[in-house]
């Protein structure tokens, strides 16, 4: 086990993080756990922008006439948090952070296919970024992170091409990290990793960059064309010519329903890896997990018209895709049965990533059923546009996808640092977190219910009470999310020493020191085992 | 070679099937507007097809011999580099610059001519003469759609070009300075697929805006 | 590696089959077929593509996975238009009322 030091060791052997000093080593670096280290920074950053707008917009709804901003600052808050957490935070934060730093260890290979590439899409990353920033400082933007037309391309007199430009330029850097992954699992897996004995993070990364490859370029040409009829004042998402405000819509949602299962599917990949580990048990139903990550991927591009049932598409239309939406619930359910199965005669510890994992099987199965509310054509026409969305998406993006990071965070940690972090005040942020959650986003499933409008800067005020609850929520989720801030970067200073596999779990990455050298391996490993080959235990119908 | 990778067959296995997957996200990107046109003439066709008589077919079938014949040297300069005839490679990959830019200057020349004419959206609409009489029966508001597709799409692609015509002249630059060998020219080959990619839209392009209902 | 030595006769034939059908349908877009024309040109561009996707691009030689990746995507695009064509094809299947209705309506308990 670790060693009870609370000295920074003076000579610490050779590896990523020491092995050259000054600026310069890190923003040319090529190596891709420095470069995964670069990207959390950066999404941290990010995560406190956009979360800071949500903190200005709580603040505001404690007042049924809104306590805070003007109505138009308001609709600049909304949609700025929106553009930043999902682009900025979201979208990047496991596949740019935990996979670029995991996957090449996880298939035994010493860096990516494209290091260059990798470099770069950081840069990109920054660069979309600023832009962003540049259009949030210069007048923001208020047109709801969605960019409906028409009124963003003709009547809205905010920073809209800026935002475009900056959301286009990100775009790449999600495109050129999925075409890396996708090459180095194809190309570089170790001698004797075959496809099915990958550790199931793979998997989901994989499904993951498929869904970025596919889908973030109509994204990219889609907001190029509103660019273009934002500064011409002329184009085709407008009736002034004969347009269809509908047609950019649908243009916008084939990207942007896959994009939630990029959102999604890391973090399922992660909370395999974590109950694997703390269960000391392997998946249950391993392949039928691995290819639910390959069919969310593919029917998750088939469902995009379900944000449209009220917005002029056809009946008929949204007959087939309330059908299909149904239909991509299954793979997800399927992998939360499999989790709990996976649970069942486990010999369970819990530890912060393990209370991240069940917090996040909880949360997003709450998340994922009341999609189902939302697929159904006629309950869609009461919950939509109102707060049941909003609930329903934050518990699958914050109670699912960011427990999901965070659980990815501690529970690779000690790899990516070399130290562990306290477990008791851990264990106390992980609850602090599930509770402000649920404080937040669960009364908004009833304000949704009774009626009350999202993106409203006021509201009737019988609906003050459970507002109130919500922000309250928001302070405490606020405080859980700045424990781990604080003693992550306090164990980079004195957390206690870790060895190469302080949790005793498998896979590629545990065989290596914590940190791992430049090379990630002294000799490229051979596997010969399956996943998770944590030793015989019993399980249903083994 | 470069360090991660075991053997130049693992890497050239790594940058084809890189260069394939960035062709993934380039026929997605194209593949939006494309989308959109597609809506768009399914639903004002007599719009679409006056706006498409307006151009000249004798100068759009031309350039697309004109690109054909560049891809034509493309491949030529690959086949070239794989034999390891230095001479011929660059070559050809001169001759596709220089049909790449004959393409261009084609396009330039008929953009101008849409200035001429006033047919282009937000800048300069004001039909008049024989092009009013082609564009005013599918009407004029839709017709501007049709123009609106026209610049955004061939722009989108002559953009494309402009980027190919920067990466064949850094193969040229490095194949003056010997960089490419029969064992090692990915380069030349991953341009090249670039290239055709680039070809293959125009080869859309071209019936899609040029040949639109037919000119009897 | 993999990939062996065309003849460069077998890319000069392939291009002066691209002219060939460039001249093609140039000359059947001055036929009236109806709504043929349409088809005709989407084929002989899609010839054409192919002409350049096998032997231009070398996947007549390629792996199975690229053949896959290639197919993958136009399948992809397939379905974004498709799928976007059935809303605008089928929204005439529901009538919508000319005008807005006179009669009242219900009132809540």
């Amino acid at each position: 086990m670790s060693t009870a030091t609370l000295e920074p060791r003076v000579h610490a052997p050779r590896n990523y993080l020491n092995a050259d000093y000054g600026w310069k080593s890190w923003l040319f670096t090529l190596d891709h756990k420095r470069i995964a280290l670069l990207y959390m920074v950066s999404v941290s950053f990010f995560f406190i922008v956009g979360g800071s707008f949500a903190v200005l917009m709580r603040i505001h709804l404690t007042e049924p006439q809104g306590a805070l901003v003007q109505p138009e600052t308001y609709n600049k808050l909304f949609t700025l948090h929106g553009v930043v957490m999902i682009f900025f935070f979201l979208i990047p934060s496991i596949p740019a952070v935990l996979g670029n730093f995991l996957v090449p260890l996880m298939v035994g290979a010493r860096d990516l296919a494209f290091p260059k590439l990798n470099l770069l899409s950081w840069y990109i990353y920054i660069v979309g970024g600023l832009f962003t920033l540049y259009s949030a400082i210069a007048g923001g933007v208020d047109t709801g992170w969605t960019f409906y037309t028409p009124y963003s391309s003709t009547y809205s007199n905010t920073q809209v091409t800026a935002v475009a430009i900056g959301v286009f330029i990100t775009g790449f850097s999600s495109i050129l990290t999925g075409l890396n992954f996708i090459v180095t699992i194809h190309k570089m897996r170790a001698p004797g990793l075959t496809w099915f004995r990958m550790p199931l993070f793979l998997w989901a990364m994989y499904a993951t960059s498929i869904i970025m490859v596919l889908g973030t370029p109509v994204l990219a040409i889609t907001l190029f064309l509103l660019a273009l009829e934002h500064l011409f004042h002329v184009g085709i998402f407008s009736p002034a010519l004969g347009g269809d405000p509908l047609l950019f819509q649908h243009l916008f949602w084939f990207y942007s329903h896959p994009a939630v299962y990029i959102m999604i599917l890391p973090a399922m990949g992660v909370v395999s890896e974590i109950i694997a580990c703390f269960s000391r048990k392997r998946i249950f139903g391993y392949k039928i997990v691995a290819f639910s990550s390959v069919a969310i991927a593919v029917l998750g591009f088939l469902v995009w018209g379900h944000h449209m049932f009220v917005t002029g598409q056809s009946v008929y239309a949204g007959l087939i895709f309330s059908m299909l939406s149904f239909l991509v619930a299954i793979p997800s359910a399927i992998k939360v049965f499999n989790w709990t199965s996976t649970l069942y005669k486990g010999s369970i510890s819990y530890e912060a990533p393990m209370l991240y994992a069940l917090g996040f099987i909880g949360l997003f199965t709450m998340g994922g059923l009341t999609g189902l509310f939302l697929a159904s054509l006629a309950t869609d026409v009461h919950l939509n546009g109102t707060y049941f969305i909003v609930a329903h998406f934050h518990y699958i993006m914050v109670g699912g996808a960011v427990m999901g990071y965070l659980g990815g965070i501690h529970f690779w940690w000690p790899k990516i640092s070399g130290r562990l972090y306290p477990n008791l005040w851990a264990g106390i942020a992980a609850v602090i977190i599930f509770i402000g959650f649920n404080l937040t986003f669960f009364p908004q499933f009833i304000l949704g219910y009774l009626g009350m409008p999202r993106r409203y800067a006021f509201y009737p005020a019988e609906f003050q009470v459970l507002n109130v609850m919500s922000s309250a929520g928001a302070t405490v989720l606020g405080v859980g999310y700045l424990i781990p801030l604080v003693y992550l970067i306090w164990s980079m200073r004195y957390g206690p020493i870790a060895d190469a596999n302080p949790w005793g779990a498998t896979g590629l990455e545990w065989t290596t020191s914590s940190p791992p050298p430049t090379e990630n391996f002294a000799e490229i490993p051979v596997v010969t085992e399956e996943a998770y080959a944590y030793g015989p235990v019993e399980g249903i119908g083994d | 070679m470069a360090h991660q990778f075991e053997d130049l067959d693992q890497q050239h296995e790594a940058d084809t099937l890189g260069i394939w997957l960035f062709l993934v996200t380039e026929i997605m990107f194209f593949g939006g507007v494309f989308a959109a046109y597609a809506i768009y003439r399914w639903l004002y066709f007599a719009a679409f097809a006056g706006g498409s008589h307006i151009l000249d077919i004798k100068l759009g079938a031309a350039n697309t011999i004109v690109l054909l014949g560049s891809s034509l040297t493309m491949v030529l300069a690959v086949r070239s580099a794989q034999v390891g005839n230095r001479r011929a490679l660059i070559l050809f990959l001169v001759a596709t610059m220089i049909l790449g830019g004959v393409f261009l200057g084609v396009k330039a020349y008929e953009y101008n001519q849409k200035f001429v004419e006033h047919v282009v959206p937000s800048l300069d609409w004001a039909p008049e003469g024989e092009a009013l009489k082609l564009l005013a029966p599918g009407g004029l508001d839709h017709a501007q759609l049709y123009f609106f597709f026209y610049f955004a799409m061939t722009g989108l692609h002559a953009i494309h070009m402009i980027i190919g015509m920067g990466l064949l002249l850094w193969l040229v630059l490095r194949a003056r300075k010997d960089d490419f060998t029969p064992h090692y020219f990915a380069p030349v080959e991953v341009v090249g697929l670039y290239w055709h990619f680039v070809d293959i839209v125009w080869i859309f392009l071209f019936p899609l805006l040029y040949l639109i209902g037919g000119r009897y | 590696m993999s990939q062996p030595i065309v003849p460069q006769k077998t890319y000069l034939l392939v291009f002066l089959c691209l002219i060939g059908l460039t001249v093609l349908t140039t000359g059947v877009a001055f036929i009236d077929l109806g709504p043929f024309n349409t088809v005709a040109a989407l084929a002989i561009a899609f010839c054409k593509m192919l002409l350049v996707i096998l032997f231009f691009m070398g996947v007549r030689y390629s792996s199975g996975l690229v053949r896959v990746i290639v197919v993958a995507a136009f399948f992809w695009f397939a379905l974004l238009v498709a799928f976007t064509m059935s809303d605008y094809h089928t929204r005439s299947w529901t009538p919508a009322p000319d005008a807005w209705s006179t009669t009242a309506p219900p009132t809540h308990p």
